[in-house]
């Protein structure tokens, strides 16, 4: 199963589950990103950890560990 | 009757313009309080509506949603339905960015679940230009006002205070949901609803507020344990539950409001910007440009206007001697009260000037990017991101920096942060460094060339870096409420805005005016105490001409500075001087006489009057500083009772380790007191860091002497 870390650079994909533990799941989910959203990659941080997402029509920002977590389709 | 005015709440997701809003409705004139249980001020303000004498707006710090984990997150949901002895609002005024509807409606929907009057304030909507929502059909399909603002142009305010008047006379709604529960849910729903404290209302939003934030791990408040007992549910069992409610209402906004948005909001200027701000290699070069720039301006900008601070209050002071006679009540006026107000005002240049470059860079949007491209260094230390700029504030002063821990919402960091910031190296510490540096270490150069007193104090420097990061470490694997967990790291990247000025400077006037009455009261207080102690017990007249017919018997010839000598011998005789002479057990296998234990603890009141202390001490006058010859040739010069040489160079680096390493700055404490609001952390700081202190300089002066180097 694919996951965000599995995205190129500037590339969408659509959420197909979260996964995490709650308060991660929470807090992601209710700032938009659920199962069905598109998402994109946007960038790294130059130390190679967070990453981050173009989420609906804004900027999230999550670690590594985080988006592994999360499944894609691409 | 005079009837009290409606309270009315101030919400919204954070970077909604919410500040902007409320400064615009009230001008920024506010009552502060505190919520109880949690260091977050909360701000009441007063607004004029038309046909009306106004209402009280409650400022509600910002959230993506009403679900709660920690105390802090449970602001919300307290202030809203108004638990905790507090009034409840009677409206909620939601701040929602017109440029990224969904998700700053998404908190809407929740309290249109409560059943609570609302107004939405569609900020932002210059920026979103096209693609702004028509408010009149983003109206109809919420079923609540919706006004359109620019509120940093001062427009739409008009049109809110009309709404708000308007739906206050409204009657309250029935609660209104926008999905249905399943049977599962709405089964769980109805056992918590049972059990709900009698003060919260027995609803459906509540009671699923209770199953969404209580959890085995959360950190809430007041939570009884029937109302536990009623959720119990592990995280495996809640999450299609948690699932349902959150994707149910995203399912709504995505069908009903998605279609308002005629195009997505144009974001190139910011996408732009981040190619170059967090770009690998020019994001981390601005970045280190940025904070050089601000550590200068905290470091050596302020210089100037503090030491001007300094003359003006010592002119104020002989002033005051001048035409008051020679009393103790001139001495407390001057020395007592002059100089700890003084000790106030001093730190309000960098406590201005640090909170102005934090409003600069938290209204641009650039703060959320110094956490993101901080965090991969700052949490091998289980630090937060953004613990970079207050700990760097460090460096040049620590009352500040304690004071910019608040950009940071969860507890656990400010306090960790709080706990090492007085670790790095302020520039009270310098003069000391400087004096014993330039007194004891040799000035020979390393292979020809690298000058030793300068290796020394970039290894000050150095030391004080690796411990502050080691002390972190450390307390947050330790002391439980500091522990690391698994805290999500879920942060916006804002779009970059241009900073309201006006918004910055009144947040940085009400920083200054908090630091001034809260930590100013207690630092004037203890420096008053402090200088009690050095000046009492005044010694009788017998004694001082006994001592002066010693002084005559003794006299070698060599020119005398009578005066000096005296001062020095009546603060042998005060407090400070007995409680220095009964704390040479305890300095001394740390290689300091009582002189230094006295320096240590005039110390207290700024790390650098350690140096005009000394000056007394050793008879030559206080008015010293660490450039004056006549103090390092006296501290070369100083012998113990057997003839020993006190200071060697042993001794200087084990006293600039102790003060390295000890908090002896009670401004800081002051401040650690004021931003935690206990009487317990600045004890744990003091007492940590004196331990500390004092074990590192045990090992290093005992080591040194068994190196034989002493």
């Amino acid at each position: 199963m694919a996951s965000i870390l599995d995205i190129p650079r500037n590339q969408s994909a659509v959420v197909r589950h979260v996964g995490g533990d709650r308060s991660f799941r929470r807090r992601i989910m209710e700032m938009g990103l659920i199962p069905g959203t598109a998402i994109r990659v946007v960038g790294v941080a130059p130390l190679g950890d967070p990453i981050t997402l173009a989420v609906r029509c804004g900027r999230i920002s999550i670690r590594k560990d985080e988006a592994s977590v999360v499944e894609v389709v691409t | 009757m005079n009837s009290p005015l409606p309270l009315v709440a101030l919400i919204g997701n954070p970077n909604t313009g919410k500040t902007t809003v409320w400064n615009a409705l009230t001008g920024n004139h506010a009552q502060v309080g505190n919520y109880p249980g949690v260091t977050v001020e909360r701000r009441v303000g007063w607004m004029a509506i038309p046909g009306g004498n106004g209402v009280n707006l409650l400022d509600v710090p910002g959230t993506y949603s009403l679900v709660a984990r920690t105390g802090e997150e449970q602001i919300a949901i307290k202030a809203v339905l108004g638990l905790q002895g507090q009034l409840g609002p009677e409206l909620v005024v939601v701040c929602v960015d017109a440029t990224n509807l969904e998700r700053s409606l998404y908190i809407v929907l929740q309290f249109l679940e409560f059943g609570m009057r609302v107004v939405v304030a569609l900020t932002m909507v210059d920026e979103a230009a096209a693609s702004a929502p028509d408010p009149e059909k983003l109206s109809a399909r919420l079923g609540c006002k919706v006004v359109p603002l620019a509120a940093h142009r001062r427009q739409g305010l008009d049109g809110l205070r009309a709404a708000i008047a308007t739906a206050l006379k409204d009657d309250v709604p029935p609660p209104s949901w926008r999905w249905s529960p399943s049977p599962i849910l709405r089964s769980k729903l109805d056992l918590i609803t049972e059990s709900l404290p009698a003060e919260w209302p027995k609803n459906d939003a509540t009671a699923l507020w209770a199953l969404m934030s209580v959890g085995a791990e959360d950190e809430l408040v007041g939570i009884p344990p029937a109302l536990r007992a009623a959720v119990a549910i592990d995280d495996k069992a809640a999450q299609p539950l948690d699932d349902e409610a959150i994707i149910g209402r995203y399912r709504w906004l995505d069908t009903e409001i998605h279609p308002l948005v005629a195009k997505p909001p144009d974001r190139l200027r910011t996408e732009r910007i981040d190619r170059l701000l967090i770009h690998p290699v020019s994001g981390l070069m601005i970045f280190a440009v940025l904070m050089f720039s601000i550590f200068q301006a905290l470091f050596l900008g302020a210089d100037p206007i503090i030491t001007a601070i300094e003359d003006v209050f010592a002119w104020v002071g002989a002033g005051v001697r001048s035409t008051l006679p020679v009393s103790m009540f001139t001495d407390f006026v001057v020395d007592g009260l002059i100089a700890g107000v003084g000790a106030v005002v001093v730190f309000l240049p960098q406590i201005l000037m640090l909170f102005f470059f934090l409003g600069l860079l938290e209204s641009s949007g650039y703060m959320a990017r110094i956490a993101f491209l901080m965090d991969r260094l700052m949490r091998t230390m289980n630090l937060h991101g953004r613990a970079f700029i207050p700990m760097l504030s460090g460096f040049a002063c620590a009352v500040p920096a304690i004071m910019a821990t608040r950009t940071m919402e969860r507890k656990r960091d400010r306090i960790l942060t709080m706990m090492v910031i007085p670790l790095t190296t302020c520039s009270a510490r310098l003069p000391i460094y400087t004096l014993l540096i330039a007194s004891l270490i040799p000035a020979t150069l390393v292979g020809g060339w690298l000058p030793v007193q300068g290796l020394m104090m970039v290894g000050m420097y150095g030391f004080s870096i690796v411990s502050t990061l080691l002390v972190a470490w450390v307390l947050s694997r330790t002391l439980r409420p500091l522990r690391a967990k698994r805290l999500p790291f879920v942060i916006e990247l804002p779009p970059y805005r241009m900073p309201i000025f006006g918004d910055v400077v009144r947040m940085m006037l009400r920083r200054a005016g908090s630091f001034l009455t809260d930590a100013g009261r207690i630092i004037v207080v203890g420096s008053i105490a402090l200088w009690a102690l050095l000046y009492f017990p005044r010694p009788s007249p017998e004694a001082l001409s006994s001592w002066r017919t010693e002084l005559a018997a003794n006299d070698t010839g060599a020119p005398e500075d009578v005066e000096g000598l005296e001062r020095g011998f009546r603060l042998e005789q005060s407090y400070a001087g007995r409680l220095g002479q009964a704390m040479e057990p305890v300095l001394s296998p740390l290689g300091f006489d009582w002189k230094i234990g006295v320096g240590i603890i005039g110390a207290f009141a700024a790390r650098e009057v350690f140096v005009a202390t000394m000056g007394v001490v050793y008879g030559i006058g206080g008015d010293v500083d660490e450039q004056t010859p006549r103090l390092r040739d006296r501290i070369r010069a100083e012998r113990h009772r057997d003839g020993s040489v006190v200071y060697t160079p042993l001794v200087g680096i084990t006293l600039m380790i102790f003060f390295a390493l000890a908090c002896q700055c009670m401004s800081t404490l002051a401040a650690v007191r004021r931003e935690t609001r206990s009487l317990a952390w600045p004890t744990f700081l003091f007492g940590y860091m004196t331990i500390l202190a004092w074990v590192v300089s045990f090992a290093v002066y005992q080591g040194g002497r068994m190196l034989g180097l002493g």
